[in-house]
């Protein structure tokens, strides 16, 4: 699976590099800097999708305990983590052109920076004891109390900011995705998800290695347990 | 006498002999009320047009510093085994230690709003809808910080740990409990934002009991 | 009240803990009136072994039997029939005996006789209203004890219960245990000393060599 990915990836990543910059047109209002679009919604994409993800990975952990679950989870966490971080920044650097500051609370960010809160408390419950495997479990569970929360969260995002927006604040987004301009978009969705699952193939085999040499030496350890009841 | 009656009176009464973490909260929330005009100026239009989120997010803050005791010491004394071995559902035991919590500190709270939003010069016509809300909204505080507080169960630095967990997870609370107060000021109806309140309270009721047994099982373990 | 013959059993049971393998193949059959010690230097896995067989930890290979049935698919029923004593006393400081053993009383659906019962029995009726943290670890102690004779349960699980004891507080121990396993119950007890009852087996934990 792995060389398919990541030639996968390298290809789309390319190809969507060039229409980003090149193949597709400026905007009216934003000129340049709206190619940070191509960036910015396809991180927010990928983090949500991730999160998605996750959670489904930490519900088969927790039921069936299989040791592939438990692993991508793991895995894939910090990679979600770094698709928001990489929305807030883009989302940030595109902003500042607009309206002159590094952050505003538009619905999406603002939605991004909780999920990235909710990435960073899983990846910070999942390191916080001694044994991985409860940690692992723990965070499992926070996943899934996110993830039913998440919709609650993102719908009580949009409706705070309705509430409290000023007239003159517009969205951080393209104000009309032209056909020119999905295109791009779209090759630089798929070309994250094939980052995604390079990587994250490369992470759950480095880590199903790792757990197998623990493992090996678990039962090495443990030859000589084994107790007997004498009466 | 059933085990989840005879949880939440056993919560009762050891937080009535050792008040001390209700008072904190108290004490916490009291003293930022009192910080906000030092930081942001006396001027009254403007402690008006901030009362209301600040004695929510006060709330919420004060919250977060009564959860390390709710199942913590009974890991600490070994109790927690006794819980998690009654035949008796722990999902009704959790509920039930939930509403101890709230009792001991999402009700002082409630009855301490009034006070806070004086000193914020809240208008005295907007007390009602942010004591309702806050009735609504603090049950879901007490059960979704319970689920974190299960979770740092034997977690290195499990106290610093649980606001990063739980923060993300109340911001609806906050956002539909500062709605209703602020459309009821504003003339407008507040009953959407207060039955938005009432569905997470509902939604969060077996979601914690649920979270909060698989996590104390998880640390049983 | 006639007792059903009622048996535990492990099948190659295997415990893990923190990723170590503490032990692994064990096997073993106890039956009613029989009490079981188990021996062996700490971290060798006798509160590990309690925990798997209370149900409160999973087991990492095989499983334990009640009855020939595995405790996992009636983990409700299993609890129901065990009286747990864990290192810990599990009394609340601020509560008195009383109190504390009503509690646990009302967590199993057992009377409101049966703390004055267990506190009788141990000896402790005298301090029934004193708040726990006033007690000596001895007399918490024999609280515990007191708590899990109240209970009344079949299996009796207990994790080094003579602990600080003094030798009055070991006899009544030994009584309440001879008179459990007489009605009928089980006992597998955990212990660094020799029980004033019986033994039907003992288990050797071994050491990490």
């Amino acid at each position: 699976m792995l060389p398919w990915t990541s030639a996968a990836a390298v290809l789309l990543l390319a190809a969507g590099t060039w229409l980003a910059l090149l193949g597709s047109p400026r905007d009216y209002q934003q000129g340049e800097t709206v190619r940070i679009m191509y960036v910015h919604v396809p991180a927010a994409w990928m983090a949500m999708l991730t999160y998605a993800n996750l959670a489904i990975a930490s519900a088969v952990a927790l039921v069936w305990r299989h040791p592939l679950a438990e692993v991508a989870a793991r895995a894939m966490a910090p990679l979600g983590a770094a698709f928001t971080a990489l929305c807030l920044v883009t989302g940030s650097l595109w902003g500042k052109p607009m309206w002159g500051t590094w952050w505003v609370w538009d619905a999406r960010l603002t939605s991004v920076l909780l999920l990235f809160l909710l990435y960073l408390g899983y990846i910070a419950l999942a390191n916080a004891f001694e044994d991985e495997a409860r940690g692992t479990r723990a965070a499992s569970i926070l996943a899934l109390v996110g993830a039913i929360n998440l919709p609650v969260i993102k719908f009580s995002v949009d409706w705070w900011n309705t509430l409290h927006q000023p007239a003159s604040v517009s969205r951080l987004d393209a104000p009309a995705l032209h056909p020119s301009m999905l295109l791009p978009l779209l090759v630089m969705a798929l070309a994250f998800m094939a980052w995604f699952a390079t990587v994250l193939l490369w992470r759950i085999e480095a880590a199903l290695a790792e757990r197998r040499l623990a493992a090996r030496r678990m039962l090495a350890e443990a030859g000589t347990a084994t107790p007997a009841m004498r009466r | 006498m059933s085990a989840a009656r005879a949880v939440l009176l056993r919560d009762l009464r050891l937080a009535w002999r050792s008040p001390l973490a209700s008072l904190t909260v108290l004490a916490f929330f009291a003293m930022a009320a009192i910080l906000f005009p030092f930081a942001v100026g006396p001027e009254p239009q403007l402690l008006a047009r901030i009362a209301t989120g600040v004695v929510w997010t006060m709330a919420l803050l004060a919250s977060l510093l009564s959860f390390e005791r709710l199942f913590q010491l009974d890991h600490e004394d070994g109790s927690i085994d006794l819980l998690l071995l009654s035949p008796a559902s722990l999902e009704a035991i959790v509920l039930a230690k939930c509403l101890a919590h709230w009792l001991t500190t999402g009700l002082p709270l409630i009855l301490a709003a009034p006070l806070a939003a004086t000193i914020l010069n809240l208008p005295p016509e907007a007390l009602p809808a942010l004591l309702l809300a806050l009735a609504l909204g603090t049950p879901s505080l007490s059960l979704v910080g319970a689920v974190g507080a299960a979770l740092v169960l034997g977690a290195r630095r499990g106290g610093v740990l649980l606001p990063l967990l739980v923060m993300p997870l109340y911001v609806p609370v906050l956002v539909f409990g500062v709605a209703a107060v602020e459309a009821d000021m504003a003339g407008l109806d507040a009953r959407p934002h207060l039955l938005l309140l009432g569905a997470f309270l509902s939604g969060a009721v077996p979601v914690a009991a649920i979270g909060a047994s698989a996590a104390l099982r998880q640390a049983g373990e | 009240m006639t007792a059903a013959v009622e048996w535990l059993a492990a099948t190659a049971l295997g415990c893990a803990r923190g990723g170590r393998l503490v032990f692994r193949g064990l096997d073993f059959e106890l039956g009613a009136g029989e009490a079981l010690a188990l021996r062996g230097p700490n971290g060798s896995g006798k509160s590990s072994l309690l925990r798997l067989l209370a149900g409160l930890l999973p087991p990492a290979e095989g499983a334990v039997r009640w009855n020939g049935e595995d405790v996992a698919a009636a983990r409700e029923a299993h609890r129901a029939r065990i009286g747990w004593l864990g290192m810990q006393d599990a009394l609340k400081p601020a509560l008195g005996l009383a109190e504390n053993l009503r509690f646990a009383a009302s967590l199993r659906g057992a009377g409101p006789d049966a703390a004055r019962r267990g506190l009788d029995a141990m000896g402790l009726g005298a301090l029934a209203g004193v708040p726990a943290r006033q007690l000596s670890q001895g007399q918490r102690r024999r609280a515990a004890i007191a708590r899990v004779i109240a209970e009344d349960a079949r299996l009796w699980l207990l994790d080094e219960p003579t602990l600080a004891l003094d030798d009055d507080a070991a006899g009544r121990l030994g009584e309440a245990l001879a008179a459990h396993l007489a009605r009928g119950g089980l006992a597998v007890v955990a212990t660094h000393v020799d029980l004033p009852v019986r033994l039907a087996g003992t288990i050797d934990f071994a050491g990490r060599p």
